[in-house]
């Protein structure tokens, strides 16, 4: 069987659109089963931002598979990935705003400009929006493929955000955002491993990332 | 195991203190029953293990410490709650202390006291006493509950251990077990967990011994068998499962303030106007309240300002957090 051809096939986009509301739908039942537990706000907060985090690291983990697997044809589903990271985060942060802080704006201000964690969660939420709104290809046609590309470079620095948002906000546990960065290190190591094997060996064809795949 | 237990039932209360000091008559009788029933062999003051197992009913009397408040549901007060020592993840204590043996259980009272020694649990808390509490409880992750505790007031306790006039403070320990406790190698912290009180909080009446809480001895998860409860501090004054009671002059090392210094001081208490360095303290989440309920506004002293603020006339509270 041929890998790309599957991951080429008409149903292939849709299966994982499935997959990736999956949580979302489950975190759904969990609301309208009244079944979130002794603290909801916090578990609603928790459910999202994991998410958030866990697609933006998948979406991540696009190349460095494509690069290990030889599967030309997995970055095809890098944008809808990074797209799901943007809808966790969009609702991460609505549950913050509405639900817990149900719009009290004291309150948000000081948190936002007294806690870095939080000023580290917004960051990476621009960015995110940032690269949400000009992931449609006449983006990259209106900004032209070498600024596009340059803009969605900071994927990676979302990724990082993200991550120290997690460690920052933890009490003493810092076990799951050692492993998140843990992850993220993994991923960028074997884009740089790769990067300086293609450098010191003859030119073939090279994986540069095509536009309007990138996140 | 077994011989383990033998081993801290080894130094009985007896073994240190006239008898005259604790043994009233009910006491006597008890143990002359006891023996009877036990045989020879067990004869060291053992008890039926059951006699202390979680959940049981208890025998208290109610009091006017209350809250114009709902409790909080059992389920929830007593199925979400920190104990490191078995996890960090607050819904899963339940499951990983649910086989947390406290029975026999001593406590060992050391320091600057005229009545230091290792006490069961039944010499050192007069189960007879007891008396139901509703306080507030106030975590620093900025959840809260309304929880009828049962126990004796802590003050009763120290009085009874004849603390020496040197003594400044006491400290308490929770029990180290890596045979029962899964969390302790799972995480960097220096164990035993370690809280303490200057003496004129001890000696406030607030402060309770917990032994019971909803009509029932204490589950294993929330500290079993014995805990302290501080109202007007964030919840982690209130330390758990407590093996050691330590009479000092010197102002002891808590263990959050040891891993973090800059955000949890040795008083700890409840204050909406001094924040957290990572997020506010001026509010709260009721456990227990709905996806939309939002949160209430967090009290001074947790609602307890006319019971201790003397307690702190003169100092800079912003200073001493
Ligand atoms: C303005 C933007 C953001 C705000 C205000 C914000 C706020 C918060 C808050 C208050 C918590 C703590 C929840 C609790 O423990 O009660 C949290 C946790 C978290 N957030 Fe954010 N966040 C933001 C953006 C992000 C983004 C963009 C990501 C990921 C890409 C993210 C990932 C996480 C994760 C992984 C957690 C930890 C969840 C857990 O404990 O399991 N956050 N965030």
């Amino acid at each position: 069987m041929d890998i790309n051809k599957t991951l080429r096939h008409g149903l292939a986009k849709p299966v994982l659109h499935l997959l990736a509301l999956l949580p979302a739908f489950w975190l759904g039942w969990l609301v309208l089963s009244n079944d979130l537990g002794a603290n909801p706000i916090e578990r609603v907060n928790r459910f999202t931002g994991d998410w958030a985090l866990y697609m933006l690291l998948i979406a991540l983990a696009v190349t460095p598979a494509k690069l290990l697997s030889g599967w030309k044809s997995l970055p095809r589903f890098r944008r809808m990935l990074g797209l799901y990271s943007f809808f966790y985060a969009s609702l991460h942060l609505t549950s913050y705003l509405v639900l817990d802080h149900q719009l009290h704006w004291g309150r948000i201000i000081e948190d936002i400009t007294k806690r870095p964690y939080i000023m580290v969660g917004l960051a990476c939420v621009i960015i995110l929006t940032m690269l949400a709104v000009t992931s449609p290809k006449a983006a990259i046609r209106k900004l032209g493929a070498k600024a596009w590309q340059k803009l969605h470079k900071l994927v990676y620095a979302a990724g990082c955000l993200g991550v120290i948002h997690y460690y920052l906000l933890v009490k003493a546990d810092i076990r799951q955002p050692l492993l998140m960065a843990g992850i993220l290190l993994l991923l960028f190591g074997i884009r740089f491993w790769h990067h300086r094997r293609a450098a010191s060996s003859p030119p073939k064809k090279t994986s540069v990332d095509r536009p309007g795949h990138a996140v | 195991m077994l011989l383990k237990e033998k081993k801290t039932w080894a130094l009985p209360y007896s073994a240190v203190t006239p008898k005259a000091d604790y043994l009233n008559r009910r006491d006597i009788l008890k143990a002359m029953g006891m023996a009877a029933a036990a045989g020879t062999g067990l004869a060291m003051g053992f008890r039926p293990s059951g006699a202390r197992a979680a959940g049981k009913a208890l025998e208290y009397r109610k009091t006017g410490y209350s809250v114009d408040e709902p409790l909080t549901d059992r389920e929830l007060a007593t199925q979400y709650n920190n104990f490191y020592e078995f996890t960090t993840s607050k819904e899963a204590v339940v499951a990983e202390a649910r086989d947390f043996n406290t029975s026999p259980w001593t406590v060992k009272v050391s320091g600057l006291a005229d009545k230091t020694g290792t006490y069961d649990l039944a010499d050192l808390i007069d189960y007879n006493a007891l008396e139901e509490r509703i306080y507030r409880f106030r975590c620093v992750e900025t959840w809260s509950m309304i929880v009828p505790w049962i126990g004796v007031p802590l003050a009763d306790v120290v009085k009874k251990l004849g603390p020496q006039p040197g003594a400044k403070y006491v400290r308490f320990q929770t029990l180290v077990d890596e045979e029962q406790m899964p969390g302790l190698n799972r995480i960097n912290i220096p164990w035993p967990y370690q809280e303490g009180l200057r003496m004129d909080e001890a000696m406030n009446a607030l402060p309770l011994l917990t032994v019971g809480m909803y009509g029932e001895i204490l589950p294993n998860q929330n500290g079993a068998p014995i805990r302290l409860i501080v109202p007007w501090k964030y919840g982690f004054k209130s330390i758990k499962s407590i093996v050691g009671l330590h009479f000092t002059d010197q102002e002891p090392k808590t263990t959050w303030n040891i891993l973090a210094p800059n955000e949890y001081g040795f008083y700890a208490n409840v204050n909406p106007d001094v924040s957290h360095p990572r997020w506010s303290q001026s509010s709260e989440r009721r456990l227990g309240a709905g996806l939309f309920d939002g949160r209430e506004d967090t009290l001074f002293m947790n609602g307890y300002a006319d019971e201790v603020v003397s307690l702190y006339d003169g100092m800079d509270l912003k200073k001493h957090y």
